[in-house]
């Protein structure tokens, strides 16, 4: 029998019961298109979390106050009582070799007027630096520069989203805004930093020295200016490793703990978080798999069984395909072309299907405020087409082979 | 065409032995149209079924065209019942939302040939269905049907055509047409069985192998 011949039987077979065929595929179409679908889902919102990591700032190392575990978010809540000073800032700056820029930061809970609009929002307190360290690009305006930091001068920077909050489609520029009270001058605007680490955005920014000046309370006993984070960016991406350990030998060193001593401080780098995100989302790509393979297994499962009833049924026509010559092979090779038939139209359908759930949900989220990526992940429809004919085929198989075991003469007078 | 020497066939269902044929020997010769005749039980199915190389003999031995098949395997079976027999059953046994066309290019997928339309045309066009070649079975005649079966019989140009009651689902206007449309083959050399028991088909027949109990009871 030539395999042109087995294709069109099987073929023939599968359009002249089109309901059956069509419930058959269901299973591994629905398996194929979860598959597909989950995977690309999970994929592009990992894309999109190193993207705005990335957009964080290039070889961003933070360290704040605090025992390691304390558990302190990035950009969120940072220690109530600080251990950092500017001197260490200024120390880390002088004396760690694989660190290119020091940005020490402030941060205070502030309220804001301006005009009518009055809103509770962090100050920050910054150098020209954090600019740079932080990856900043100003939308209206200009960042804090030396001067003004020398100066301690009474100008903000303001977050997208603040300047919105404040003074709607008016251009913030020159306006005079208070400050707790104080009188700044808007000098410029950040554009829109991102949705997943968007703090900044609905931030104010005043020079470090201003902030030290009219905003803190806060002195440390002596050993100097309190701060409450430093960010600090790495000579290049190889160098994060030992920036890290220089970081903590310095702050070790001036913090005086001993060698048993447990750090009062925390050093992160976005590769750490980067790192950790990516475990996460591996974990979930897999989840994901795991649970839309079983929905293959069940698809699978449905084609033997559908396949058992039509052995059955077409006893008959088993037994007549028989009598006029066909041999135990041509009967195996028939049913198992039928099973993998079935499963690659059910697999391209369901990339097809899969395919259109992921334009849906990437249109439905846009439409959401998050900008989402529609990817095809190749690698996976290969996967997940080629696991479909397996399990196809798989589950063909002891159908195919009761096929071709039965006899002819007892087929034929099969009722 | 057609030499058995003794064949017996026992057949076995748990413990019990059951002899459907107890040595029979007979010659059916190049370009006869014999029946094979008998009421059920008699054992004529069991032989139809060895004569047509889809069963094997317990012992005995059967030459068909000259070749010993009761030891062959299985695959050269289904080999000799492809290029050498033609079969037509009482039910048709055509495959259903399948085209009388399509239906009688069956016997030529397994024949390593590959479909031949204008073959399968040219097949129906000899028992006078050429028209009807599009129409699937459920919109045919019970006797258009059988004229299909008829034609995919001889689609291989066998050297047998072994009939098992085939006007058994006819009426009798019909029924005529079949055995006339056989009559018509025989005289074109084509050799033809039939098993029947019905004495109006035994009438078309040069002769008739009468059997018993799995015994040839008399010869004709």
């Amino acid at each position: 029998m030539k395999l042109w011949d087995c294709f069109a039987t099987a073929l023939q077979t599968i359009f002249s019961h089109k309901l059956r065929s069509g419930l058959t595929m269901l299973g591994i179409l629905i398996g194929v298109a979860a598959v597909i679908s989950m995977v690309s889902l999970v994929r592009s919102e990992q894309a999109m979390v190193r993207e705005s990591l990335e957009s964080l700032g290039a070889n961003l190392i933070f360290v704040t106050p605090g025992t390691t575990g304390a558990g302190h978010g990035i950009g969120g809540a940072f220690a109530s009582t600080s251990t950092l000073t500017l001197e260490d800032a200024e120390a880390i700056a002088s004396d760690a070799r694989s660190v290119s820029m020091v940005a020490p930061v402030t941060q205070s809970t502030t309220e804001v007027i301006a005009g009518g609009e009055n809103v509770g929002c962090l100050t920050l307190g910054v150098t020209v630096e954090y600019q740079y360290v932080r990856n900043f690009e100003t939308e209206q305006g200009n960042f804090i520069s030396g001067q003004d930091y020398m100066r301690s001068a009474r100008v903000v920077v303001l977050g997208n989203e603040l300047a919105e909050t404040l003074f709607g489609q008016m251009s913030p520029l020159g306006q005079r805004i208070r400050i707790n009270g104080r009188q700044f001058e808007v000098i410029g605007v950040l554009k829109r930093k991102g949705e997943a680490f968007g703090t900044e955005d609905q931030a104010a920014m005043v020079p470090l020295s201003t902030a030290q000046a009219v905003l803190s309370s806060e002195r440390a006993g002596g050993s100097g200016h309190v701060i409450q984070a430093i960010a600090i960016q790495a000579k290049s991406r190889d160098a994060i490793g030992s920036a890290q350990w220089e970081i903590s030998d310095i702050l070790r060193q001036r913090h005086h703990i001993g060698p048993e001593g447990e750090d009062d401080f925390r050093v992160i780098s976005m590769g750490d978080i980067a790192r950790t995100a990516d475990q996460m989302y591996a974990i979930g790509e897999l989840i994901m798999a795991a649970i839309a393979g079983i929905s293959l297994l069940v698809g699978g499962i449905g084609i033997m069984n559908i396949m058992l009833v039509s052995v059955t049924e077409r006893t008959r026509e088993i037994g007549l395909r028989k009598a006029v010559g066909a041999k135990r092979r041509d009967i195996l090779t028939q049913f198992l072309t039928e099973a993998a038939v079935l499963s690659l139209c059910g697999g391209a359908v369901g990339v097809a299907l899969g395919w259109v759930i992921i334009k849906v949900s990437a249109g439905v989220l846009a439409n959401m405020g998050f900008p989402f990526p529609a990817i095809l992940p190749g690698d996976v429809v290969a996967l997940a087409v080629g696991v479909a004919i397996c399990v196809g085929l798989t589950s063909g198989l002891y159908p195919a082979i009761r096929a071709a075991r039965l006899d002819p003469i007892e087929s034929l007078r099969h009722e | 065409m057609i030499e058995l020497e003794s064949i017996t066939k026992v057949y076995r269902a748990g413990r019990m032995e059951v002899s459907a044929l107890r040595g029979i020997s007979c010659r059916i010769e190049d370009g006869e149209m014999v029946s094979i005749m008998g009421p059920s039980g008699s054992g004529k199915s069991t032989l139809m079924n060895i004569i047509g190389c889809l069963d094997k003999p317990t012992s005995g031995k059967y030459l068909f065209d000259g070749v010993e098949v009761s030891k062959l395997s299985d695959n050269k079976l289904a080999e000799i019942r492809n290029r050498k027999i033609g079969f037509v059953f009482q039910s048709f046994n055509l495959l259903p939302r399948t085209t009388a066309l399509a239906n009688v290019e069956l016997p030529l997928i397994y024949g390593g040939s590959g479909s031949h339309r204008q073959r399968a045309l040219q097949a129906l066009e000899s028992v006078g269905l050429a028209h009807r070649a599009k129409h699937k079975p459920s919109e045919l005649a019970g006797g258009e049907q059988q004229r299909v079966a008829i034609a995919r019989a001889l689609i291989n140009n066998p050297s047998l055509i072994l009939a098992d009651e085939p006007t058994g689902n006819l009426d009798t206007q019909t029924s005529r047409g079949i055995m006339l449309l056989f009559k018509q083959l025989n005289q074109q050399g084509m050799t033809i069985v039939l098993v029947t028991h019905e004495s109006d088909i035994v009438a078309y027949t040069q002769r008739t192998i009468k059997i018993r109990d799995g015994r040839i009871e008399a010869l004709e």
